[in-house]
């Protein structure tokens, strides 16, 4: 039998040959065939969750809520390299300095990651700001959502920190932090699917002894994650609950 | 039980109140006019039991509460109560989350210190297996326009609920 291996889009593109080693390592430890397939959109990964296609998964917090509530996906290890955050920038001669200068009818780019750009809001609202009274420009990358701001197409940007941080040198040198979120507990998680249910503590185990050595340590250098920290059930559903309560808007 | 605040905590000139906390009973608090702003980009967030019984607090709770974590586990959560607060909206909190519904609304924190914050708290209930096990509240920095309505709102409030007693 073979498994549906994929990641998140929102995974920085420069990162991906070295899943398909990751995947190959998967395989020869576990005795099992993963197939990894990359989806470049969120659509279509979304499309792919319903029809039930996917076994493991790199999900992002936003999708992790909707695998362990409704698709029955346990979480195995996320990684040990601290949280996922978020970041709001303008260009560095923007008239903007706090968040607060920010008003409604602002024009605001993002990505379509959805769990950065539900962070980005949470952080835009001591403005005001919401997604009624802000004009969006859905980018494809973070990069072009710095070009949004280089060329004054957007008043602010809304980036994932670890994005924001590995942009070059002189393209962060172009724009300037107005805020940068501290919420801890926001992950992406590694999930197995129902299929794979009775080989969770396995994979789990396997996982969290890579980098004992050297070959495993560099493989998991080559995804830019340290190690992998095991995570239990109450963890995840902590954190669903958390994004349940960010995006909530009353009617 | 909910200890008495104490005078030696609080920093400068002070006014004393006394709480009717709900399962709890007198509460004295001891309140300035400082208010300690929210800090930016970060998410206060704690659990309770059914019961209101704080069983975790993030840093940020922490730091802004002004209480050690060993003094918040375990204390209601009701610890922060500030007496502009109505009793109004606590009632309505509680009887939205035991509904299983998300209750959303802006709160005036009481400090350790005495000072206040205010919050836009947002509050969930967890439900494991089809049982609320407990309530998740979060916390995030309000506007401030929003939060000038409530202190008129709330003050309107609290009026009223100390004339019916």
């Amino acid at each position: 039998m073979s498994y549906v291996f994929t990641v998140s889009p929102d995974f920085s593109p420069d990162h991906l040959p070295e899943w398909f080693v990751f995947n190959t390592w998967m395989q020869r430890v576990s005795g099992l065939r993963f197939h990894l397939e990359l989806m470049d959109h969120f659509s279509n990964l979304r499309r792919a969750v319903e029809a039930d296609r996917i076994d493991l998964i790199y999900a992002n917090p936003h999708d992790a809520a909707t695998l362990v509530r409704e698709k029955g996906f346990v979480a195995l290890v996320k990684p040990g390299d601290g949280a996922d955050e978020a970041v709001i920038a303008v260009s560095a001669d923007s008239p903007f300095h706090r968040v607060e200068d920010l008003e409604p009818g602002s024009r605001i780019a993002t990505t379509e990651d959805p769990d950065v750009h539900l962070m980005g809001m949470i952080l835009l609202e001591p403005a005001g700001l919401n997604r009624e009274n802000v004009t969006l420009h859905h980018c494809d990358s973070y990069v072009l959502v710095a070009k949004h701001l280089f060329r004054g197409e957007s008043d602010a940007g809304i980036f994932l920190a670890r994005a924001f941080d590995e942009l070059s040198r002189p393209v962060r040198e172009r724009l300037r932090t107005l805020v940068r979120s501290d919420i801890q507990v926001i992950h992406h998680y590694l999930m197995a699917g129902p299929r794979l249910a009775d080989r969770v503590d396995d994979l789990r185990d396997r996982l969290t002894a890579m980098g004992d050595d050297a070959k495993t340590a560099e493989i998991l250098k080559g995804l830019g994650v340290s190690r992998w920290e095991a995570v239990d059930e109450e963890e995840v559903e902590f954190m669903v609950d958390l994004m349940d309560t960010l995006s909530y808007s009353p009617a | 039980m909910l200890s008495d605040m104490n005078p030696a905590d609080v920093t400068g000139d002070y006014r004393e109140y006394t709480l009717d906390l709900f399962g709890i009973g007198p509460r004295r608090v001891l309140v300035t006019d400082e208010e300690v702003p929210y800090p930016d980009g970060c998410l206060i967030v704690s659990r309770t039991d059914t019961e209101g019984i704080i069983t975790h607090v993030n840093r940020s709770f922490v730091a802004m509460s002004g209480y050690t974590e060993d003094e918040l586990i375990g204390a209601p959560h009701s610890i922060l109560r500030h007496p502009d607060m109505p009793r109004a909206a606590f009632a309505d909190l509680w009887r939205t989350v035991q509904r299983g519904e998300i209750w959303q609304g802006y709160v005036k924190n009481l400090r350790k210190d005495g000072a206040h914050y205010w919050v836009k708290a947002t509050v969930i209930p967890n439900v494991r297996r089809g049982r609320i096990v407990g309530y998740t509240s979060v916390r995030r920095k309000p506007e401030r326009r929003k939060v000038e309505e409530c202190i008129a709102l709330y003050a309107r409030m609290v009026a009223e609920e100390r004339e019916v007693k």
